[in-house]
């Protein structure tokens, strides 16, 4: 009878009277909300509890060659993961000097060796990193001040953030200052701490001088090098420098910068090993439980309330609008599962971080993109359920 | 205008060899104002019958005009759109159990634009009021007697200011005293508004609300002159 019958709602309660009606259905069955809630957080833990632990260990997989800052490398191109690479000939290194801008070069030397734990005397093998420390090429964290004692015969430099296993090298330091190991064999000087991280390649890591590396690993054949780092004069154009290496050297040599050797360890370890699917997998997993747990809670929801939702279409509530009711329920489950399983998530990143020494933690990124990951879980649970609102027939009403 | 003008309108369930006609070449009028009891054996198709005037189904053969709206060949969206303008009592009262009796009224407001929450609640709080329940606006259906959730049923159907009640075998859930109540409450607003009712019944105890009575047999409108020869 009125004209103003016509239209459909004003914009704003497009979207916020669907979304009250969906709450106010929510709070009234206290039961099902906190196990749908429950579900949603179930899921959302656990992918961020596999998130978690596949960016924790691809960090940890490059901590190695992330601490190695020099400008640019040079590595062999069927090197696949520094744990085992191919040798590349020393004289690469001299090569480069072509360049004027090629500050410095100083091979790099990779080698694993047994070493026994200064406490307990249990063996267990160390990666063993040997360059030129003082040549100024390359900065590993916490070296700077080691410079002068790692010139001495048979010293090295302990990787604190290696696996307990090695034996508290740290305390021992801090009690009597440096003291001697057993590495490969050899009696070694431990005369400092460096920042370096344990990886799945190697539990831990001692650093030395080129010439030390050697007395270490006599078997080593002195012409031939792991890895070659350059320093290049400052304010020079570093792709521009890259990209003049790889026109200057053979093709038995592999020219990248810093970023760029992490990102290829890195390559290997997502692509070629398991890893990322098994995470991946996990994640997935998570997702469809969740899925699965919020479609049931909101099919039982129309489905027990059939009668209502026909009754409001017989009043001229379209299927559209009870569509964005089932909607906003779906979403409304979202943000109250995922914000408790995101601080419950960031608890569990702190116990597991200090019991595995893998560097878990929250970062914006994931955080956001696991939101999405949860609010797509709960809006496809949502458009499923809403099928079950074609039942919802008016005219069986009568 | 007549609200309701129908002219040989025929149904059947089912199609092809298994249709079975339900209604056939039904004419009807209800005039502005008017209040028409539908009676009729079980089966007879009084049911079918509201469910096509109150656009819930879709028209076969015929014509069937609704608030100015022809029915036959309408799209969704123009029966979603008359709809609105109905309002629709059921056999059960179909309120929302989780909302308050205030809010279930309201909830009949959303679809109609330019009115504010604060319109809306106090339009709701009034029609409670005029069906006596003022008292009874913050309790949820569950908390309320059969009677009473009729009656809110009544308010939300008549919240909107519709230009025609239908309204299905309304006392039929509810006992004696609190059916007869519940129609005479209905009759006294539609009459106090002017909207006309369309009402199925098999309760001979409220016949005496209505301005006409019609009968319905086997798909056919009765006609009482006939009848009675
Ligand atoms: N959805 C349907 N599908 C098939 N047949 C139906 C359907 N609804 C009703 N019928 C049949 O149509 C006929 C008329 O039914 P209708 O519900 O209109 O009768 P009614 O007059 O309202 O009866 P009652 O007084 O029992 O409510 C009945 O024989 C019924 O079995
Ligand atoms: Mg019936």
């Amino acid at each position: 009878m009125e004209a103003s019958h016509q239209t459909s709602p004003r914009p704003a309660e497009f979207f916020l009277l669907p979304l009250r009606l969906a709450w106010r259905q929510l709070r009234a069955e206290k039961a099902r909300l906190f196990s749908a809630i429950a579900g949603v957080m179930f899921a959302c833990v656990l992918v961020f509890m596999q998130l978690g632990f596949r960016a924790a260990l691809f960090q940890s997989t490059t901590a190695l060659l992330a601490s190695m800052r020099a400008d640019i490398f040079l590595m062999h191109p069927l090197t696949t993961a520094s744990f085992r690479p191919e040798t590349l000939p020393r004289v690469r290194a001299s090569q480069t000097f072509a360049l004027p801008e090629v500050r410095a070069a100083v091979p790099v030397y990779l080698a694993q060796a047994v070493w026994r734990n200064p406490e307990n005397g249990t063996r267990r093998p160390v990666q063993l990193v040997g360059f030129d420390t003082e040549a100024g090429v390359m900065d590993l964290p916490g070296l700077a001040p080691l410079i002068e004692a790692l010139k001495r015969p048979d010293t090295i430099a302990f990787d604190r953030r290696s696996r307990p296993e090695f034996g508290d090298v740290g305390k021992i330091l801090a009690e009597q200052g440096p003291f001697k190991v057993q590495v490969a064999n050899k009696q070694m000087e431990v005369v400092g701490l460096v920042d370096i991280g344990a990886s799945f390649g190697a539990d831990g890591n001692i650093v030395m001088s080129e010439l030390n590396f050697r007395r270490i690993a006599r078997e080593r054949i002195a012409n031939t090098v792991d890895l070659v780092a350059i320093k290049l004069a400052p304010g020079s154009d570093l792709n521009a420098a890259v990209a003049r290496l790889r026109a200057l050297l053979p093709g038995d040599v592999m020219v990248l910068a810093q970023p760029d050797l992490v990102a290829h360890e890195r390559a290997y370890w997502e692509n070629a090993t398991p890893i990322g699917f098994i995470f991946a997998f996990g994640s997935l997993m998570g997702l469809i439980v969740g899925m699965v747990i919020v479609y049931q809670i909101l099919f039982s929801d129309i489905a027990s309330h059939l009668k209502e939702y026909a009754t409001l279409k017989a009043m001229g509530y379209s299927n559209a609008y009870l569509g964005r009711t089932v909607l906003s329920a779906a979403l409304l489950l979202a943000v109250l599962g995922f914000v408790p399983g995101m601080l419950f998530s960031a608890f569990l990143y702190d116990v597991v971080g200090k019991a595995t020494f893998l560097p878990m933690g929250m970062d914006v990124e994931r955080t956001l993109f696991i939101f999405l990951l949860i609010f797509g879980m709960c809006a496809s649970a949502g458009m499923l359920a809403m099928r079950k609102l074609r039942d919802a027939n008016p005219a069986d009403m009568f | 205008m007549q609200p309701v003008l129908i002219e040989k309108l025929s149904y059947a369930y089912g199609t092809g060899a298994l249709a079975r006609p339900v209604l056939r070449e039904i004419d009807l009028v209800v005039e502005p104002g008017e209040i028409v009891l539908l009676t009729g054996p079980s089966g007879s198709g009084k049911t079918t019958l509201l469910t096509l005037i109150g656009a819930l189904r879709g028209m076969q053969d015929g014509t069937c005009r609704v608030l100015g709206q022809e029915l036959a060949g309408a799209t969704e969206a123009q029966r979603v759109e008359l709809r609105r303008r109905i309002g629709f009592i059921f056999q059960n009262h179909n309120l929302l159990g989780f909302l308050t009796s205030r809010q279930n009224v309201a909830m009949a407001l959303e679809l109609h634009p330019g009115l504010s929450e604060r319109d809306r609640l106090a339009r709701a709080g009034e029609m409670l009021a005029a069906v006596g329940l003022s008292d009874r606006t913050e309790y949820r259906p569950g908390q309320l007697s059969g009677g009473q959730r009729q009656r809110v049923a009544v308010a939300r159907a008549l919240a909107v200011r519709p230009g025609l009640i239908l309204a299905d075998e309304p006392t039929a859930a509810l006992d004696k005293q609190s059916g007869s109540d519940v129609v005479h409450l209905l009759r006294e607003l539609a009459k106090r508004d002017g909207v006309p009712i369309l009402l199925v019944t098999h309760d001979p105890r409220i016949l005496d609300v209505a301005d006409r009575i019609v009968a319905m047999e086997d798909g056919r409108i009765i006609d009482p002159e006939a009848e009675a020869a």
